[in-house]
């Protein structure tokens, strides 16, 4: 019984995990592409090396693009929805979908804005290739530090909350959060620079559109695995009226 | 959800915790899969490869620096 329930959930969370993927593959047509190709116009504007293209740039906006960014959207949403499956009635009195929010929401912050914070998106011609090995490694550390640094947060905040009322010990389990965070950021290298002569603002609008790309995965994410998982966990009596209204 | 706030007894029903027993063998081989996944959008002919040339790098290379993977 519960096993199948583990199985409903996962398989909703791929499936939300693939629609947010589309919206956030929209976005990032539209709002990521020009940014890229700036940085590749200021690339190929400095060195003549690149050889003959594998594959081509109206490719690589499209079908690539949507490629990495569903693939990238139905893993999320599957390790998302396992996640679920165990915070749910362990986090505190939430229903599905605050459940599948506080997740989400969670997901986001540990998994991209604290890492990115420290080592931010960088488009084509910023970054080293000589550092790729270096700047992954730092990469993926950062996010496992900020991951489980989460997930302990939380584990702090439920300990507390029996003795200091759930405000309290949130927010001591915040700022827990913020300074051990705080501490590893000081403590990791610095990442990268620009190469000389590079715009800030293409720099810029390249890191916003990152961050809207990931916002949009992870908000879509939270509200359909959210509207999801409501229907498999609490079929309420009301519901079957309501879609009959609904028609 | 105006239904609910509208009942006499606005009680969410809180959640009984899914066993742990139940979720591990689900967790271990989608989460394995799922890591697997990341790592071939994210990082694959990168740091490390599995599969020589840049194919795979080049056909995800603008979601690999959207999604804010380092790459090359």
């Amino acid at each position: 019984m519960n096993s199948t329930v583990v199985r409903a959930l996962l398989a909703r969370g791929m499936l939300a995990g693939l629609g947010a993927g589309v919206l956030a593959f929209v976005f990032a047509y539209l709002v990521g592409e020009g940014p890229v190709d700036a940085a590749i116009a200021f690339e190929e504007a400095g060195s003549h090396e690149h050889g003959e293209e594998l594959v081509s740039r109206s490719v690589q906006s499209t079908a690539g693009l949507a490629t990495g960014v569903l693939v990238f959207g139905v893993a999320i949403g599957g390790i998302m929805a396992l996640a679920c499956c165990f915070a749910l009635g362990r986090i505190g009195r939430f229903g599905a979908r605050a459940t599948a929010g506080l997740a989400a929401l969670g997901g986001f912050l540990t998994v991209y804005l604290v890492p990115i914070l420290k080592y931010p998106a960088n488009p084509p011609a910023v970054g080293d290739p000589d550092t790729i090995d270096q700047r992954t490694a730092l990469f993926v550390l950062m996010i496992a530090l900020s991951v489980l640094l989460g997930i302990g947060a939380v584990l702090l905040g439920r300990g507390l909350a029996p003795a200091w009322g759930n405000w309290n010990a949130s927010t001591a389990a915040a700022v827990a959060f913020t300074a051990a965070v705080a501490v590893a950021m000081v403590v990791l290298p610095a990442g990268d620079n620009a190469p000389k002569g590079f715009p800030a603002t293409d720099l810029w609008e390249f890191r916003l559109a990152s961050l809207g790309v990931q916002a949009v995965l992870w908000a879509a994410f939270g509200l359909l695995f959210g509207y999801l998982a409501e229907r498999v966990l609490e079929p309420g009596p009301a519901r079957p009226e309501v879609s009959a209204l609904v028609g | 959800m105006a239904q609910s706030t509208a009942a006499p007894t606005p009680t969410t029903p809180v959640l009984t915790p899914l066993p742990v027993r139940a979720l591990v063998p689900w967790a271990v081989f989608f989460g394995v899969l799922m890591l697997v996944l990341l790592y071939f959008v994210g990082a694959e002919q990168g740091a490390t490869a599995l599969v020589s040339g840049e194919g795979v790098h080049e056909w995800v290379h603008d979601a690999r620096h959207l999604l804010g993977f380092p790459c090359h």
